[in-house]
């Protein structure tokens, strides 16, 4: 158990790092605060006793010696507001504690938030892709939002009502102590029958109320299901039926709530009923003791004050502690994100030019758990140069440009790539991928701005340059017929890019990188065959020295590459110039056959069929 | 996933609003009646406590006599007990308003949103709807029953405390009602202010979690890109901006509690001396002040409680509205009471006088624009569509090529012009029995969580377990059945996402068969399906289109090539129509498509 909870602590001991100090101040705040809170009854009782009634001050010897009491007496007398006046003061007093205690405490729990935050965003960027492909969204998003959420709730109120709560016990079970051990005896007696009484509760219901919530849940999915699938609802005329089982799911919902709330309702009243009584057993002794003369009417009054003000807190805390396993579960959710290692680079990586060749030496790759995708792959890609890679969906070709930037990197005696000579593994990653450019088949784009996805990369591009190279990407025009243009946020409702038009914008936002290497994945796949030569027109005016390497299905999108690459199950099937593959009677000549020819073929076709 | 940002109404309380959510009060009337009654006992009996301690001073503690002590012990403990009963019973019955009024608004707004046309769906996504139905009603329901709780027994509380007081001595009473007025305007004020920081926190919530979204999904693209760095400085920004909105809330209510506190204790202190005073002078008995005392403390609580749940009840309004506005949206597509009367709706459909349907479809002088759009993109559009006919319309992503499945359909109708089914207008005869004759299977095919017998049950839900396995043999949809360990009570795990697309699509193709549907509507995948699946799916859509009319929404040449009739949709308008030969002669449009499609098919089919 302790070794469980040992890394969870460790976990917030980490973000408070520099913070403590806040939690220090606001608990002796609060501390402060308490305090004065109990001087106000402290006052009423002087008042009661001493200067209404006739019984001596009975005051801290402390002061007793300084202050000559019977004069301070006839004073108070005299006027009443004096009294009433040390109520004020200790009200501000204690106020003041409050403010402090609020506010710092929030600072210093919400700035650990922030840091957590902070630094899980930071961390999930920085964690290799391998962990991504691996983990789902919407979970890792949940442990990011509803459990840090939980998470921040305890540090920026439970922990502190806990501590004050126990300093409330034991400062106000001390003070009362001193004035009559019989009553305080009673009083404590029902502390920890009140704080067991709802901590079992909440225990227990626990269950119930995840139950109730996964109730919600099925609810929740059934609705969220039939309204995405409402075409279907629709065509085959299922209304009632869908209704029928909203109804059911609706149903179970409410009834669990409704008879959660007999519990619930049984729970409050029976806790009224303890505390309720625990006061009157109070009241009661506390009468007999009086006119025994065992304590003063103002002791009486004091004693009963202190005991209500004790019995919220401590009703409270019982539900704190049976919700603190919560915590510990969200802290250990957290907790697994952050132990996954993120990708470091070796301090003694170096940052090469990368205008060199491209050598891939003997590279096998297979991903965990499944069937090699790349056997013994061997070839170079000259610098400067037009690559292009034809190959079949698990060819295994994109495999080889993630290799390429290192969003997997190869194991030992899986082969090497090399750049310049360099292998790539002794090259900084960031500086690796920031001169690789990448254009994938489905781009992602962020929801922002078309100008600001575009400028990714350089933010502080001028418009000139943003819109030369959305030219350059065939996409400027398609730009400006939106209603706001550059302006336009990427996936606001409304507005959806085409498949060709998010292609084109990455394309557009990868030319802003201006590097020395880039690769178009498949990514003209969704653009039709007129833009796809407009495009590689404008990019062969604008490529300078790049290494471009380009992974198509289509011959003419790669018959004018230097070099031509055919994959085919991980291997290496051909590779040369358009006009030495056209010559090979092999897999490439019979695509170029089919697609050159097409347009006689796809004519004859029909009338022979 | 989707994250909304939520207008907020700001106005006062407007029970023109609330109004609008009587009848839903209203089968609870006499449970809401009983509450007020128990809230007004329970408050009365939080009165009677102090007085309590007032009678023990007075009573024992200043005679010195315990005579009738056990009394007064029985006396309270039977409030106790009354007290506990109370509890116990409100707070169930509030809690059974509460799930009933929210499980009234939820089933009202999810019956309103089958009626609702697939156009409101195109403008409002799914995220937004569910908030809708799920989230604002649960609040109606909570304030509606807690909300009431709270008020009555806080301003019954109140009232009886002052009644009690000025009978106890009316001078007094008046010193502490001097601070009330104070306290509410205060608390009023602050509420406000902080019920603006929780919406500011609600959404940099939305934002926080978009911008982890993002963060996500876009890792691959951040990685290529080298923008780490540049995505933490912007959530950064976002999350400082979270802190500091949490802190103003902290600091409001730093200000605002112990300002609460202070003028409660200028109450006590004003009680203490006056009192004190009257005590001295023998106007007023000890128990009494102490009884003052107490009410001064424990008065403005409930003060609070009162100007805390009316600002939530002004807050509520804003749910209110945005439930009633999804239940007051007029459904588009109605049948006539005529219809209704002879075919029964969709709910009691009356089968008897249905009519059996051939499948001749014929769009005569059809016009149309989208409910959402300015621009007809259909105008004085005729095709005849005899029954058995297949019809494939093609085009690039997003072209509009949906927009005749959706008239044939009647997901919506034309704007002028008429779809005539068997040579009748569609509008003569019921929505249900339309949709009752149409199979659709979508482009990603949309499964229920459930089991693959529910799933393909959906299509005919009178169907025998026989019936389902030979439509699932005759669709190949049994080779899924083969790959799953319960057969065909696997579950497919939620929108089916235990199956992959193109298994997903021979359990929708057995679905839609089982419905055995005179019109067939196919939006053909786009995404690639391995090899033997593929030619599964082929097989199977050759199955289908025996003998129906059909509309396919076609991206594999081999479903274009055995199309009787092609329309070719360019921006929205069909550009050209005819059979393959046809339009391939033509040299236009469709041949375009064609050929790329041709190049991509075919260097797939030597690669592989």
């Amino acid at each position: 158990m302790i070794q469980q909870k040992f890394p969870r602590v460790g976990l917030l001991l980490r973000f408070s790092k520099g913070k403590i100090h806040y939690f220090v101040i606001a608990f002796i705040a609060s501390m402060f605060g308490t305090v004065f809170d109990f001087l106000t009854p402290q006052v009423i009782r002087i008042t009661v006793d001493s200067v209404i009634g006739d019984k001596p001050f009975s005051l801290p010897a402390f002061f007793a010696e300084k202050v000559d009491l019977n004069a301070v007496r006839e004073l108070f007398r005299t006027n009443l507001l004096w009294c009433a006046g040390f109520i004020l003061l200790f009200s501000i007093l204690s106020g003041l504690c409050t403010y402090i205690r609020i506010t710092i405490n929030a600072k210093g729990a919400e700035g650990m938030i922030r840091r957590m935050r902070d630094a899980l965003y930071s961390h999930i960027q920085k964690l290799p892709f391998r962990w991504h492909v691996r983990h789902q969204t919407g979970d890792i998003i949940q442990r990011c939002t509803m459990d840090v959420d939980l998470i921040r709730n305890f540090i920026a109120n439970q922990f502190l009502d806990i501590i004050r709560t126990i300093f409330l016990i034991v400062f106000a079970l001390s003070i009362m102590f001193t004035m009559n051990v019989k009553m305080s005896l009673t009083a404590l007696v029902f502390i920890p029958i009140i704080i067991a009484y709802s901590g079992i509760f909440y225990a227990k219901i626990g269950k119930k109320f995840k139950v109730a919530d996964e109730a919600e849940g099925e609810l929740s999915a059934g609705v969220q299901e039939n309204l995405t699938g409402v075409r279907v609802v629709r065509a085959f005329g299922r209304e009632k039926y869908e209704i029928d089982r909203f109804d059911e799911k609706n149903n179970r919902f409410s009834n669990l709530w409704i008879k959660l709330g007999y519990v619930l309702g049984s729970y409050w009243g029976i806790g009224d009923l303890i505390t309720g009584l625990q006061i009157l057993t109070i009241i009661a002794l506390g009468t007999v003791e009086t006119v025994h003369g065992n304590i003063t009417l103002g002791e009486f009054l004091v004693f009963i004050s202190y005991n209500t003000t004790l019995i919220w807190p401590i009703r409270g805390l019982g539900r704190i502690l049976s919700e603190m396993s919560k915590t510990g579960v969200s802290l250990s959710r957290i907790n697994y994100i952050f132990q996954a290692e993120e990708e470091r680079d070796n301090p003694d990586d170096i940052t090469p030019p990368l205008t060199e060749d491209i050598v891939f030496e003997h590279v096998s790759y297979t991903y965990e758990g499944a069937k090699p995708v790349l056997k013994n792959i061997d070839f170079t890609i000259r610098k400067g140069s037009t690559f292009a890679i034809l190959g079949g969906t698990g060819s295994g070709k994109s495999t080889l440009m993630h290799l390429l930037n290192r969003l997997y990197d190869l194991p030992d005696g899986c082969g090497r790539i090399t750049i310049g000579g360099v292998d790539i593994r002794h090259i900084r990653r960031d500086w690796l991928r920031g001169n690789i450019g990448m254009v994938l088949q489905e781009p992602f784009l962020f929801s922002k701005t078309i100008r600001e996805n575009i400028a990714v990369c350089c933010p502080e591009a001028s418009e000139e340059d943003i819109r030369r190279m959305a030219r350059v990407a065939c996409v400027d025009r398609s730009i400006l017929n939106f209603a706001n243009g550059y302006d336009t946020i990427v996936g606001e409702r409304g507005v959806t890019l085409s498949g060709g038009q998010k292609q084109r914008v990455a394309i557009a936002r990868m030319l802003m990188q201006k590097a020395p290497i880039m690769i178009f994945d498949d990514s003209l796949s969704a653009v039709d065959t007129e833009t796809d030569s407009q495009i590689r027109r404008a990019l062969q005016d604008n490529l300078g020295d790049s290494t471009v390497i380009l992974i198509s299905h289509r011959i003419t999108t790669l018959m004018q590459a230097d070099q031509i690459l055919v994959m085919e199950n991980g291997q290496i099937e051909e590779m040369g110039t358009h006009e030495q593959l056209v010559k090979q009677d092999g897999i490439y000549k019979k695509i170029y056959d089919i697609q050159m020819n097409q347009q006689d073929k796809l004519l004859t076709e029909k009338e022979g069929e | 996933m989707a994250f909304y940002e939520e207008t907020q109404s700001k106005k006062s309380l407007d029970i023109k609003i609330w109004a609008k959510m009587l009848p839903f009060f209203k089968p609870y009337r006499w449970l809401l009646l009983s509450i007020v009654l128990l809230m007004l006992g329970s408050a009365g009996i939080d009165v009677i406590f102090p007085l309590f301690q007032r009678y023990a001073v007075d009573r024992f503690i200043m005679e010195g006599s315990l005579s009738q002590l056990g009394f007064f012990i029985a006396f309270y403990a039977a409030l106790v007990l009354i007290q506990t009963g109370i509890v116990i019973v409100f707070s169930r019955q509030a809690m059974s308003v509460e799930m009933q009024v929210g499980r009234d608004l939820k089933r009202a707004s999810f019956v309103h949103l089958q009626k609702l046309s697939l156009s409101f769906y195109n403008v409002n996504s799914v995220g937004y709807l569910l908030a809708r139905v799920m989230s604002d009603t649960g609040r109606i329901g909570s304030m509606i029953a807690w909300g009431l709780v709270d008020i009555l027994w806080a301003l019954a509380y109140v009232v009886g405390v002052f009644i009690s007081m000025f009978l106890l001595n009316g001078k007094l009473a008046l010193l502490i009602a001097v601070v009330v007025p104070l306290i509410a305007i205060l608390t009023v004020f602050f509420q406000n202010k902080l019920l603006n920081n929780n919406r500011r926190i609600r959404k940099m919530n939305s934002r926080i979690s978009g911008a982890y979204n993002e963060g996500i999904v876009g890792a691959k693209t951040s990685k290529t890109l080298v923008i780490e760095e540049k995505n933490l400085r912007e959530f950064q920004k976002e999350s400082k901006e979270m802190y500091q909105t949490m802190l103003h809330g902290y600091k409001l209510s730093a200000i605002y509690i112990p300002s609460i506190l202070f003028f409660s204790s200028i109450a006590t202190a004003l009680v203490l001396a006056r009192g004190g005073y009257l005590v001295m002078n023998q106007a007023l008995q000890f128990g009494t002040f102490s009884a003052f005392i107490s009410y001064a403390v424990g008065i403005f609580e409930p003060i609070q409680q009162l100007a805390r749940t009316f600002s939530n009840v002004i807050a509520t309004q804003a749910n209110i509205e945005r439930v009633s506005g999804l239940l007051e949206k007029p459904e588009e597509i109605t049948d006539t009471p005529e219809v209704i009367e002879k075919y029964g709706d969709s709910f009691h459909p009356k089968k008897e006088n249905w009519e059996p349907i051939k499948g001749d479809i014929e769009f005569e002088d059809v016009s149309f624009k989208y409910p959402d759009g300015n621009e007809y993109v259909l105008e004085h559009f005729n095709l005849k569509i005899p029954a058995g006919t297949n019809v494939a319309i093609v085009g690039e992503t997003g072209a509009g090529k949906s927009t005749l499945v959706n008239l044939a359909c009647r997901f919506f109708e034309p704007t002028s012009g008429r779809v005539l089914i068997d040579g009748r207008d569609y509008r003569e005869r019921s929505q249900l029995w339309l949709h009752s004759n149409i199979g659709y299977v979508l482009q990603n095919p949309h499964l229920f969580s459930g089991t693959l017998r529910e799933n393909i049950r959906y299509g005919n839900l009178e169907a025998t377990d026989e019936d389902i396995e030979r439509v699932a043999k005759s669709v190949s949809a049994d080779t899924v059945v083969a790959n799953l360990e319960n057969g065909y009570d696997s579950d497919v795990g939620e929108g089916g996402d235990c199956l992959s697309t193109g298994e997903k699509q021979l359990v929708s193709f057995a679905r839609a068969v089982l419905a055995d549907p005179r019109i067939f509507v196919l939006d053909e995948a786009t995404s690639s399906i391995d090899t033997q699946t593929e030619q599964l799916i082929q097989n199977a859509i050759g199955n289908l289109l025996k003998n129906r009319t059909s509309f396919l929404i076609a991206h594999r040449l081999s479903t274009i090539r055995q199309a009787d009739l092609i329309l070719v949709v360019k921006d929205g308008r069909i550009v050209e129509q005819g059979t393959h030969m046809e339009l391939m002669k033509k040299r236009g449009a469709y041949f375009e498509l064609y050929s790329k499609q041709f190049a991509e098919e075919a260097a797939m089919q030597v690669l592989r």
